[in-house]
């Protein structure tokens, strides 16, 4: 009971300190855990569309141009070239994000946000684009445009 | 006239036993503002103070119409702006002090960084403010989205895409920022959770430390002013500062009101992701000496891609801004240091020089 017993108290505050610094440990990781998986957005399920029969009917889509129409829950570009083909991309640009569109004047896709150039194939022909547009395939079915996801 | 100063008397005294007044009020008293040439440059952070101010009142007014949702948000600042009596000037005075304040507060910090103010003991001082810095341009950002707008959206679309360009933790800060893979509705309630709480709670408690540290230290007199022996005139800063602060303030509330009046803040065309980007995509002009150096860069750069080289590049400039306290240590040891003076001439050349070009060089061709 003698004060200057300082030895076995020693211990026992170490071994509280060492005790509660573990429950500080504790209560911090499980309130952080929670909270960061909180802040982290649930994934949602892929877009499954692999095939879309496009609400435009083939004989309006006039040579050299391009229309925007929706694949799944993403943008998607179709585009007559000057020639005559049906050729569908995804329409968001490789660079940032953006939605591109068709350029009549310079035939060619175009995005506007940072002056990107595809040409008719989908590839990046200028302009900070690190790759080209993905490709899509193109299957006119008598009246109806589908499109789909290379196989 | 004599028992209302003695009422006074008795309410201050009241107030003293309980909140200290007085101590307060020596306080308030002690403080004196250096007085030389370039004191005209301590108004400035007291200018962005109050433009801050008169976007907490504002912002506070715009959330009682304001909708955050994709559905909701455009229209509702549609009827802000068009139906609700004066919602036109609360919100333009919003956008312009915004602006303003973002203004002022690069003239603040290239004043500081010219003046060599963050020298020992400001250090804290300097990182607090460059933190608010960041904090205002994350304000500007989340800002900017939440009318859910087409230049908005594509503007959020690509800033977000650039946080998720960031190597290593950038896929993971893109999605968090944007609540999913997307900028949607989902990014849209994110971005007003940050701008009306998150960043304001933040941006208060380090507006606390930064006004504290500068209480703490006082105004710091430029070295080559102390070198000269000058400086040594001071101006008490209640009244003589405080009452030039606010001839300033009141003057940037009339420059407001008539830009406001003037050029009220626009609202475009409501967000459709099925629709191309329209030219002249744009960020707020702060943003575009970065937007616009990026725009340089070529596809690729020594096999990785320019857009993460110029991305990692700005965030080394970021943190050589926030390092410079230690970074010169002439300056920290009390010698003239030209190196930094020529660094800091040398940024703002480079801002000036970039956002000049985004504003005239063609978009398209």
């Amino acid at each position: 009971m003698a004060e200057h017993v300082l030895e076995p108290d020693s211990s026992r505050r170490g071994f509280v300190n060492w005790f509660l610094g573990l429950s500080g440990v504790a209560f911090f990781l499980s309130t952080v855990y929670p909270l960061s998986r909180y802040l982290v957005p649930p994934r949602v399920a892929e877009s499954t569309a692999g095939t879309v029969t496009l609400p435009i009917k083939p004989d309006d889509v006039k040579a050299n141009s391009g229309e925007i129409f929706k694949f799944g829950s993403r943008p998607a570009i179709l585009v007559r070239t000057p020639a005559g083909d049906l050729r569908a991309f995804s329409a968001i640009c490789t660079h940032l994000n953006c939605t591109v569109q068709y350029r009549t004047d310079l035939t060619q896709i175009w995005c506007a946000c940072h002056n990107g150039h595809y040409d008719l194939n989908g590839k990046n022909v200028e302009g900070p684009p690190p790759r080209p547009l993905d490709a899509y395939v193109v299957n006119v079915r008598g009246n109806q445009i589908v499109v789909s996801k290379s196989a | 006239m004599e028992g209302g100063v003695q009422r006074f008397g008795r309410l201050r005294e009241w107030l003293d036993g309980r909140i200290g007044l007085k101590d307060l009020e020596k306080l308030a008293q002690k403080k004196e503002i250096p007085v030389h040439r370039h004191t005209i440059w301590y108004y400035l952070g007291g200018m962005t103070l109050f433009l801050f101010m008169v976007q907490v009142s504002t912002g506070i007014l715009l959330l009682l119409y304001y909708r955050p949702s994709a559905e909701e948000a455009f229209e509702s600042v549609q009827f802000l702006m068009g139906e609700v009596q004066f919602g036109w000037l609360i919100r333009s005075i919003h956008a312009w002090a915004a602006n303003l304040m973002i203004f002022t507060l690069f003239v603040h910090l290239f004043s500081v960084l010219l003046l060599k103010a963050y020298r020992p003991p400001r250090e804290v001082t300097w990182f607090s403010g460059v933190a608010l810095m960041g904090l205002a341009m994350g304000f500007g950002f989340t800002g900017y989205l939440l009318p859910w707008n087409e230049l908005a959206y594509f503007a959020t679309k690509v800033g977000t895409e650039i946080t998720g360009a960031v190597p290593v933790m950038g896929p993971f800060l893109g999605r968090l920022l944007r609540g999913g893979d997307d900028v949607t509705g989902a990014t849209l309630t994110r971005f007003y959770g940050i701008h009306v709480a998150i960043l304001p709670a933040t941006a208060t408690a380090l507006l606390g430390l930064h006004l504290y540290l500068v209480q703490k230290h006082g105004m710091s007199v430029p070295p080559d002013i102390e070198r000269q022996g000058g400086g040594q005139r001071r101006m008490p800063f209640v009244p003589n500062f405080l009452l030039r602060d606010i001839v300033g303030w009141l003057a940037a509330l009339a420059v407001l009101a008539a830009l406001a009046a003037y050029f009220p803040a626009e609202l475009g065309k409501k967000a459709d992701p099925f629709l191309p980007a329209p030219a002249g995509i744009k960020p707020e002009w702060y943003f575009m000496f970065m937007f616009q150096s990026l725009k340089y860069l070529p596809a690729h750069i020594l096999g990785i891609e320019g857009e993460i080289v110029g991305i990692v590049a700005f965030g080394l400039g970021g943190l050589f801004l926030l390092l410079i306290p230690f970074l010169d240590r002439r300056t920290a040891r009390g010698e003239p240091s030209r190196l930094f003076t020529w660094i800091g001439i040398a940024i703002i050349a480079y801002m000036l020089l970039f956002t000049y070009l985004g504003y005239t060089a063609s978009a398209t061709k």
